[in-house]
């Protein structure tokens, strides 16, 4: 996928791509932090309609929306490489059993065999995490085991 | 310490009065520096409301926003853009150089102001107000707009040669031979040329004496240094605000954006006091005679910048609606060129009143006009391709 850069003197950058189905889209990133999503339409392709506005925190919690499944697409890569073995992702709903719990304490991998690698919570990793580590509701357990052991680690988080 | 209790009250009625008028300006997506100005000619001598005890208080703080003023512009500068500019719009600012210096220029000869008092109107009627066509294209969500980098890098080139006018210009009006001015002028520009390798070669040395992680640390060092340059400036008759314009330029990077980030609400505290004072300093009655000059003056660069805006947005490929809401955003004028008269219109009777009301006008004229260019349905364009490759 192409994307045009343009510098939008004193303001900050502007980032174009034309999207899957055609459509061309625009983020106008500010100095400022905030952004800006906008769509060109047909009739006059100079003009963007601005459909979106985000502050710095917005953008953060969108891009956090939009990057992390990639995370767990990566770990899904590597499991690749050995027959048998999968990768899923276990959210940990707020206010769930373990919702303020130990990572131990779901005795996870006594039950089921599958390994929690990761903890993805906003927009921070807990790459390997102890069984010390304190689950709070929101957070993705990136799972790696056979697919019973990822449904299993799933029924035991869901309680 | 007493407490100046007629002081407090009169500031205090005048900043209420400024944010009033400065919401309503917002609410219509206008820009409240005609407001302001109407403001200091009702507080000032001759108007209807006098503020006498605030008077010292206001002239003090417009010779604050001067310097505030260039500072931030100084800060905005970066290279990359500035090249960027460069670049792509050499020709642009050409165009827009002549097309509108030349009207204050001509205007000038006909009034029959002298030399400085020409070149004064010509720089006032040249500079676009980057203040309120910044702010303008944000609000009126054009940030997106394929004509938007044409319009912003114009204003960049623009300021630049603020850069080298305003040197040029404030020597002469500190009063002098003509050898002292022209000497003065050399000065001034070697000073901002030193600026620009400084900042180039040497600007983070510069930030880390300046750079402080505590905010009040950050502005009480930029401040003090702003000022001080700014006062050896003056000392030397080459202006405080081409000093703090200099420090603005020295500073880049991190330090730039986290002091321009800490001066900004101070910016613009002191630039309404600035154009408040502006205001004040313009007598109602002398203000009548100069008005069907200002209106022509008006009119015609209005339209010459119409013309210089829809050139720069061609240049850039953009299409027939596009050029006309780069044209008619850059009709905006403001800060600077009324900086131009607080420099020189001490010296010259008529500049001061005809400036106000050219800049009432088109600070005025320009948000409304290119709001209106917005609107209507695009024209259906028969035979064209549905879309136009960006410019690269």
């Amino acid at each position: 996928m192409d994307v045009t850069e343009v510098l939008l003197p004193g303001v900050g950058m502007r980032y174009e791509f034309t999207g899957h189905k055609g459509e061309r889209v625009g983020v106008v990133a500010r100095r400022t932090g905030d952004f800006e999503l906008v769509l060109y339409d047909a009739g006059d392709p100079d003009e963007g309609r601005t459909v979106l506005e985000l502050d710095s925190e917005e953008a953060d919690a969108v891009a956090e929306i939009l990057g992390a499944p990639r995370i767990a697409e990566r770990f899904a890569d590597l499991t690749k490489e050995v027959p048998g073995l999968g990768s899923g992702q276990v959210e940990v709903r707020p206010g769930s059993a373990y919702d303020g719990q130990p990572l131990g304490a779901t005795r996870a991998r006594t039950l089921t065999g599958a390994s929690i690698v990761a903890v993805v919570r906003g927009e921070e990793v807990i790459a390997s995490p102890t069984p010390q580590q304190l689950l709070r509701g929101g957070d993705v357990l990136v799972v790696i085991g056979t697919h019973e052991g990822i449904a299993g680690v799933d029924r035991i988080i869901r309680g | 310490m007493r407490t100046p209790v007629a002081l407090l009250l009169e500031l205090g009625v005048i900043l209420a009065a400024l944010s009033i008028l400065g919401t309503l300006a917002r609410r219509l997506t206008l820009s409240p520096i005609p407001l302001y100005l109407l403001a200091g000619l009702a507080v000032g001598e001759g108007g209807v409301a006098p503020v006498p005890a605030s008077g010292e208080f206001v002239e003090t703080g417009a010779a604050i926003g001067v310097i505030l003023l260039l500072l931030v512009l100084g800060l905005e500068f970066s290279l990359p853009e500035f090249a960027v500019g460069m670049r792509r719009h050499v020709p642009s600012a050409g165009v827009d150089l002549v097309l509108n210096a030349v009207p204050g220029a001509v205007a000038g000869l006909l009034l029959g102001l002298d030399g400085l008092g020409t070149l004064a109107l010509a720089g006032a009627t040249y500079i676009s107000s980057s203040g309120i066509v910044a702010r303008l294209l944000s609000d009126l969500h054009r940030l997106g707009n394929r004509e938007t980098p044409a319009v912003l890098s114009v204003l960049v080139l623009e300021d630049c040669a603020m850069a080298l006018y305003l040197p040029v210009i404030a020597v002469p009006a500190s009063g002098g031979s003509w050898w002292q001015a022209a000497l003065g002028a050399l000065i001034a520009i070697t000073a901002v040329l030193a600026a620009f390798t400084v900042s180039y070669r040497w600007g983070h040395h510069l930030g880390r004496v300046i750079e402080h992680p505590d905010e009040e640390q950050l502005l009480l060092r930029v401040l003090g240094l702003t000022l001080l340059v700014a006062a050896l400036a003056e000392l030397v008759h080459a202006s405080a605000a081409v000093g703090a314009f200099l420090v603005g330029l020295a500073l880049t990077g991190e330090t730039a954006t986290r002091t321009r980030a800490v001066l900004g609400p101070l910016r613009d505290l002191f630039a309404a006091v600035f154009f408040l004072a502006i205001g004040v300093s313009v007598d109602p009655a002398e203000l009548v005679p100069v008005l069907p000059a200002a209106l022509a003056l008006a009119a015609v660069t209005l339209v010459t910048k119409v013309v210089t805006g829809r050139y720069a947005a061609r240049r850039d490929r953009v299409g027939r609606r596009g050029q006309w809401r780069a044209g008619t955003a850059l009709i905006a004028r403001g800060e600077f060129s009324l900086v131009i008269v607080g420099l020189v219109g001490t010296t010259h009777d008529t500049l001061g009143p005809l400036v106000t009301a050219y800049v009432f006008l088109l600070a005025l004229a320009g948000p409304l006009l290119t709001r209106l260019a917005g609107t209507g349905a695009p024209r259906p364009r028969l035979g064209a391709p549905a879309g136009r490759p960006a410019p690269p």
